[in-house]
């Protein structure tokens, strides 16, 4: 059990922790939606729909945070061999990839009204894809592999090698755009946007960040629960 | 050296005797290839268009369903084990089963590709970028399908998984290669160029990579 | 040459397999391991290979070459027979001799009795002769620690013979060998370790 010395301390920090990020979490919001909702103007050429941008926006945001934590977290655990670190990488996944489904979907929302189709081959839709698709590869190797301690080396080095060729694939996937269509609505060159736009945005990216840490934390909670099931449960076999 | 060469050359004789190398692949390129025009229309116009994109993704579909063979034989009976323990490393034992597939496998389809581009009336003039694009890109589609399968070594079902692993990983190569192909000719050496560069990338990185992963199932 | 374990602990999955093991092995020695089904025979021969990591205690090698890992010195025949059914049983021995840095093939064929058998395809060989040629590699290259697990299964009487003739001569050069097995080599064993299930 000395492997979970440390998730002890964790354990504790993370139960006092919780309940002030929800709070700091459900404000943020509160303050982030009054204005995106009442605030801030609708777009002259857009109208009210370019709401969506502050649902939108934020969610790409965290999509790439998360793979990013996610990445951190394996490069960690392959370094230190932290038994944390597999446990902060596993939880996160699936969060991030419902942070990118979030952004896949608003953004067809999005696109119906501006380009009329629900889908549209846009640079930033299409990178956000790929990356949906790292995330989907992520937790398939969590499940596709039964022995916990090969599963996690495997789902390190696929993270690694996945957070390695995202700027590749942005960088690609950009080039590809410049070659078939001009830049897209979706564009958000931060000097041009008005600050009456700009604060929602960034207090509901700030929100969305503590809403990950939240759900994050309880997620790792619950995987430390289930692993120290696990080997309550070999350990008791091995006695039978 | 010498050791690798060995493994090379049984590799190589190994695909030859077995199929599941080139002859297999180009048959599965054959039927794809008859596929598409039945599905899109015989339309000469949009077949010449489509063809460069055509040849990519069947290139890239090519490889993949040829890349769990990889290290999965060697695994199976053992040889990997007995590799593992040799002088040479894992990094350089990975990396020569890549060469070998891409000799095997994906050169000899590159080099098929733009001639079979001929029954989807594909421009003459883009045969050349397209040829060196495509040997120059298939190398690195070798290299990082052995990361895919030394991935998913063990797994069953693990074809799928293959795909959607290595796929994502597979997208800044079809993009550049498509770039070779434009008809535009400012854009054929600035897209060979970073095909190269990706080559090269993959050339170092993979074996590192995979070895990694084949490290976890020898455990 | 002395082949030393300290402590040695194994765990596979969260499980322990086996704990607090000690042995050392000298030049000419054979240590036999037994034990039943899952008591981590197998496991052991995998952390002398440096196929895997014990998750305590430290393995050792002394008097061998200082570069290499006790694994790099050893041979290690397990299940897999390590060979390929597309090519002759002679492509396959000279493959090995190879990759792993030169040996006698004349010898490795006669070692196991497979000379007659030299340019079958393996594809065309029963179990047990494929169990010889797996055994062949020994004889084939020269590696002065013999990791072998269940090394006589499937293999009629008069290849065990020659099995226990390729070991009592490895031994008497100055080799150690390391054999999981259920069933009595004949070949006497100096050491013994028996590993009782967790």
């Amino acid at each position: 059990m000395q492997q979970f010395a440390n998730p002890t301390r964790f354990l504790a920090i993370a139960n006092k922790a919780l309940p002030l990020i929800w709070v700091l979490t459900i404000i943020l919001f509160a303050i982030g939606l009054y204005g995106a909702l009442v605030t801030a103007p609708p777009d002259y050429q857009q109208g009210e729909t370019v709401r969506i941008m502050f649902v939108h926006v934020p969610a790409a945001w965290l999509a790439m945070l998360v793979y990013t934590v996610m990445a951190l977290a394996s490069a960690v655990a392959i370094i230190f061999r932290h038994p944390l670190a597999d446990v902060a990488a596993k939880s996160a996944a699936p969060i991030g990839a419902v942070f990118c489904f979030l952004a896949l979907a608003t953004g067809s929302l999005w696109g119906k009204p501006m380009w009329g189709a629900w889908w549209v081959w846009d640079a930033r839709l299409t990178s956000m894809f790929v990356l949906f698709l790292l995330y989907v590869g992520y937790i398939a190797i969590w499940q596709a592999i039964e022995e916990p301690g090969r599963a996690a080396m495997i789902a390190r080095i696929v993270a690694l090698v996945g957070f390695i060729n995202i700027p590749v694939i942005k960088f690609s996937v950009d080039w590809w755009n410049t070659l078939h269509q001009p830049a897209s609505v979706l564009r958000m060159d931060g000097s041009t946007i008005d600050w009456s736009i700009r604060w929602p945005l960034l207090v509901l990216g700030l929100a969305y960040t503590l809403l990950f840490l939240a759900l994050h934390l309880m997620s790792m909670r619950s995987e430390i629960a289930a692993r120290k099931l696990r080997n309550l449960q070999i350990a008791r076999s091995g006695e039978a | 050296m010498t050791l690798l060469a060995a493994l090379l050359r049984r590799d190589l004789i190994l695909a030859a005797r077995q199929g599941g190398g080139a002859g297999t692949a180009l048959g599965f390129f054959l039927a794809v290839l008859v596929l598409l025009p039945i599905g899109i229309g015989p339309d000469q116009a949009t077949l010449q268009r489509l063809a460069p994109g055509i040849l990519w993704i069947t290139l890239l579909l090519s490889v993949l369903l040829s890349a769990d063979r990889i290290f999965q034989q060697d695994f199976e009976d053992g040889s990997l084990e007995v590799m593992a323990m040799a002088p040479p490393s894992l990094e350089l034992v990975a990396l020569t089963k890549a060469v070998a597939h891409w000799l095997s496998t994906s050169l000899p389809l590159s080099i098929a590709a733009p001639f079979l581009g001929i029954l989807l009336n594909l421009r003459t003039e883009v045969i050349w970028p397209l040829a060196l694009a495509m040997i120059l890109g298939s190398f690195a589609l070798s290299l990082l399908a052995s990361i895919g399968a030394s991935l998913t070594l063990n797994i069953r079902r693990g074809g799928l998984l293959i795909s959607i692993l290595v796929l994502p990983l597979y997208v800044p190569i079809l993009v550049f290669g498509m770039s070779a192909t434009t008809g535009n000719p400012e854009m054929i050496n600035p897209s060979l160029l970073i095909l190269a560069a990706i080559t090269l990338a993959s050339f170092v990185l993979a074996p590192i990579a995979a070895a990694a992963a084949l490290r976890a199932y020898l455990k | 040459m002395l082949l030393s374990a300290e402590n040695l602990a194994c765990e596979r999955g969260g499980r322990t397999v086996f704990s607090n093991q000690n042995f050392s092995l000298g030049s000419g020695e054979l240590l036999q391991l037994t034990g039943a089904n899952g008591a981590g025979k197998s496991s052991l021969l995998r952390l002398l290979a440096s196929l895997s990591e014990p998750s305590h205690g430290k393995i050792s090698l002394e008097g061998g070459a200082a570069d290499l890992t006790s694994g790099q010195q050893a041979h290690y025949i397990a299940h897999g027979d390590a060979s390929k059914s597309a090519l002759t049983v002679a492509e396959n021995l000279k493959f090995w001799r190879d990759f792993l840095g030169g040996g006698d093939l004349e010898a490795a064929l006669s070692a196991l009795n497979l000379a007659p058998l030299a340019d079958y395809p393996v594809a065309l060989l029963s179990a047990g002769q494929k169990r010889r040629l797996a055994l062949a590699r020994l004889a084939l290259v020269p590696r002065a620690i013999w990791l072998l697990d269940e090394p006589s299964v499937g293999l009629d009487e008069a290849s065990q013979k020659l099995l226990v003739a390729l070991m009592s001569s490895h031994l008497k050069a100055g080799g150690l060998i390391v054999a999981a097995t259920h069933v009595p080599l004949g070949v006497k064993s100096d050491r013994n370790l028996h590993l009782g299930g967790q």
